[in-house]
């Protein structure tokens, strides 16, 4: 470590990320508690089931429905949701005649407290890139075919609002109550990138 | 900054590929990685915006080749020596290797407040046609380009001015909607962006 000149190789990332904890640990900054609820909380407390309970809602409840078109934020807060990236929610709606598609181009925006934290292909730089330049050949490749008539809506989250795909209700689905509507839609459909 | 992050319409990325069930964390460092980045912003050694542009600001080929918590554990090395909490040798040493550090912020050329009064749903606007050189989050390919708002948001913290500066401003931002032909060149599907007030003039 004394020739400065000669680069050194780089450390294995986990290497560097112990490395910054010690250093905060060693300056007082690391709070053990508040990484141990952030881990739990993202890998276990939040995800896809939370909007799958939304959706089913508002597929039952056209009350609902109404309140969470006009404000997304105030109506998954009526089911307990909200906090970080979930501070301004906007919900867009699929119809006969509409797809929406959500993307981040510049990082990684998506709506935690309803989907948790994103997938490694929705940060990817194949689906950044492309989701606003060729949707339509997108989702197409990624197994969704979207008829000529729909219309596809791409949703690029670059400011603060973060967005939830409400899908259109399957057909046959008339029967069912709100968990096993909500068992039928996944992550993926309320990002856009496919439908239930 | 016109970087490498700024990904919206690039071209020769190849396919999404397949997409498989994954766990969330696909290893403990990957944890703490991002439990780190909540810790920082405990403390006030970063903003969300001053996050992001810390990851903006990694060495191009770097971002391209390392992984999303790479990213974040570059942001968060970078964040940290910057502050002065620890040296990059300090780190370095810790680590038995080189932490490798985002380039330093240049933050000349800021897109300056909003000069025209607020817009409204259904008002046509056109891009600036800027290009700060420190943080921004208006996307490179709606610059210059015409749309029209079709959501009027709240005022929020200007993230020009959140990465660089201790008080920012706070603007109303608007959801623009971009048709195909205006971006690209030929028909397609819309797009919308949400953009602040600042980054928008009046449509001539």
């Amino acid at each position: 470590m004394s020739d400065h000149h000669a680069p050194e190789p780089l450390a294995p990332v986990e290497a560097r990320v112990a490395a910054i904890e010690t250093v905060l640990e060693r300056r007082g900054l690391l709070d053990r508690s508040l990484v141990d609820a952030m881990i739990e909380q993202y890998e276990h407390n939040l995800g896809p089931m939370n909007g799958a309970r939304v959706v089913a809602r508002a597929w039952l409840d056209p009350a609902y429905k109404r309140r969470l078109l006009a404000d997304g934020t105030a109506a998954i807060g009526e089911l307990g949701y909200g906090g970080p990236e979930g501070h301004h929610v906007v919900v867009v709606e699929n119809t006969p005649t509409v797809h929406n598609l959500v993307v981040c181009t510049l990082c990684s925006c998506y709506p935690w407290p309803l989907l948790g934290l994103p997938p490694t292909w929705y940060k990817s730089a194949p689906y950044r890139s492309r989701a606003v330049r060729e949707p339509r050949a997108l989702l197409a490749e990624m197994g969704t075919e979207i008829p000529d008539d729909v219309e596809i809506r791409v949703w690029d989250s670059s400011a603060e609002a973060r967005y939830l795909v409400l899908p259109e209700r399957p057909a046959g689905t008339d029967g069912l109550d709100e968990e096993q509507l909500a068992a039928l839609v996944d992550r993926d459909a309320m990002i856009g990138v496919a439908r239930p | 900054m016109d970087g490498i992050h700024d990904m919206g319409g690039r071209q020769g990325f190849g396919p999404v590929g397949a997409r498989t069930d994954e766990p969330v964390f696909a290893a403990d460092w990957e944890r703490h990685a991002f439990a780190l980045s909540g810790v920082l912003l405990l403390h006030g050694l970063a903003t969300m915006s001053s996050f992001r542009h810390a990851i903006e600001r990694m060495d191009p080929g770097h971002y391209l080749t390392s992984s999303y918590y790479e990213h974040w554990t570059t942001a968060i090395a970078t964040l940290v020596a910057e502050a002065g909490v620890a040296s990059a040798q300090e780190l370095a040493d810790l680590a038995g290797g080189e932490v490798p550090l985002s380039r330093p912020a240049v933050t000349d050329g800021q897109v300056g407040p909003a000069a025209e009064a607020p817009y409204a749903v259904g008002d046509e606007v056109r891009v600036r046609d800027v290009h700060p050189s420190g943080h921004t989050r208006l996307p490179g390919y709606v610059r210059g380009r015409r749309g029209r708002v079709v959501r009027v948001d709240p005022a929020y913290v200007v993230p020009d001015e959140e990465a660089h500066v201790a008080e920012p401003a706070s603007e109303a931002t608007y959801g623009v909607r971009f048709e195909a032909r205006e971006l690209w060149g030929r028909d397609g599907d819309p797009v919308h962006v949400d953009l602040w007030q600042r980054y928008l003039e009046a449509a001539p």
